[in-house]
């Protein structure tokens, strides 16, 4: 049974769509089909991010509204052939997507993918609630600091109210993805801790991504960083999140980016 | 300040957190569509304390902190000297 899987955050560039690649290509990577859907319409962001751009011809707007089929919307990833992405539309705004539209494409995807995750755009309007209206799971993107925080609060509250699953009396599987976070600051009291945020929240942890440079050189190069850079602490990060989210157990850290002796010496930006 | 204070220096981590408790609290009543809880207990506690001394209502503070098995509601009032003598 395909799973729905919702990228969401309320607050905007907490890194949403840059989880949302990540996460598909980890999961794409242990064999099994999924597509990555972006729900930002007149915004779309998730084709750049996955290296996509150039190829993308038509969009879940089109589906939507009959003007195309979904196998002329979906492009196949260069890499993996298990990843797939169903961009949104550029031109239009997020009044083009229907209630019905949207089901309606979710449950064709369904059918011919294990995994849709769908990355959520930012805000509490109806792009946001049509991205998590059918997931059975969710992972919220938090960063630690208090306006994420917040806006995280009110979107668990959403999640557990507007969703269909809510509707029905179910409960949505929530996870918490901790991102940019800096475990030597949180240790000087200088950032929000782990223990904090999740007090605060009090939602399961799925995983914490420590602030890396790896993250942006994924996003200038288009390659999801679990594919990019492999072996930093990001990618490992968001391997171990997908680990856990298809029910294995594992300890959880905080993985960091092996730093070279220079550089532990003097610092990134002197070396 | 004290020396070890100055020595290191507390983070403003701590001030993120408690604001965000607080502001949450509040929140998390008002969307559910329930009376505040908070708002509530505040006024009834100030009420019933009223009767025997006088606060001032800035000096009332009340605070719930959520866990998982329980949560604990903190009320630190600030009575003046001369009102505790009245």
């Amino acid at each position: 049974m395909a799973q729905v899987l919702v990228v969401t955050s309320g607050k905007g560039g907490v890194g949403k769509t840059t989880s949302t690649a990540a996460l598909g290509a980890a999961l794409a990577q242990t064999g099994q089909t999924v597509v990555v859907v972006d729900f930002d319409v007149g915004l779309r962001n998730l084709d750049l991010v996955m290296g996509a751009e150039r190829r993308v011809v038509f969009d879940l707007v089109n589906v939507i509204q009959g003007q195309a089929k979904l196998q002329q919307a979906l492009i196949r990833d260069k890499r993996l052939d298990t990843l797939w992405l169903l961009p949104a539309s550029q031109t239009r705004d997020k009044d083009a997507l229907t209630a019905n539209g949207v089901a309606r494409v979710i449950a064709e995807l369904k059918e011919k993918f294990d995994w849709v995750i769908c990355d959520s755009p930012a805000g509490i309007e109806r792009g946001a609630t049509l991205a998590m209206r059918h997931a059975d799971t969710a992972v919220i993107v938090t960063n630690p600091e208090v306006s994420s925080v917040r806006d995280s609060d009110r979107i668990i509250g959403l999640l557990d109210s507007k969703t269909e699953k809510a509707e029905k009396g179910e409960r949505i599987d929530k996870h918490l993805l901790i991102s940019r976070y800096d475990a030597g600051r949180a240790a000087r009291g200088e950032m929000l801790s782990l223990d904090d945020v999740l007090e605060i929240l009090s939602i399961p942890l799925i995983g914490v991504v420590p602030e890396s440079e790896d993250v942006l050189r994924a996003s200038n190069v288009g390659s999801p960083v679990t594919l990019c850079s492999p072996a930093s602490g990001a990618a490992r990060a968001y391997s171990d999140a997908v680990r856990r989210l298809k029910g294995e157990n594992i300890p959880m850290t905080i993985p960091s980016d092996k730093k070279r002796f220079m550089e532990k010496l003097f610092g990134r930006r002197a070396a | 300040m004290t020396l070890f204070g100055w020595i290191k220096p507390r983070g403003s981590a701590p001030v993120a957190r408690d604001r965000l408790k607080i502001l949450l609290a509040h929140e998390r009543s008002s969307m559910r569509g329930q009376p505040d809880l908070l708002a509530l207990l505040r006024e009834e506690i100030m009420t019933a304390i009223g009767k025997h001394v006088s606060v001032l209502p800035e000096k009332v503070q009340v605070r719930v902190d959520r866990g998982e098995a329980v949560s604990t509601l903190a009320i630190d009032i600030e009575i003046p000297f001369a009102g505790a003598q009245a």
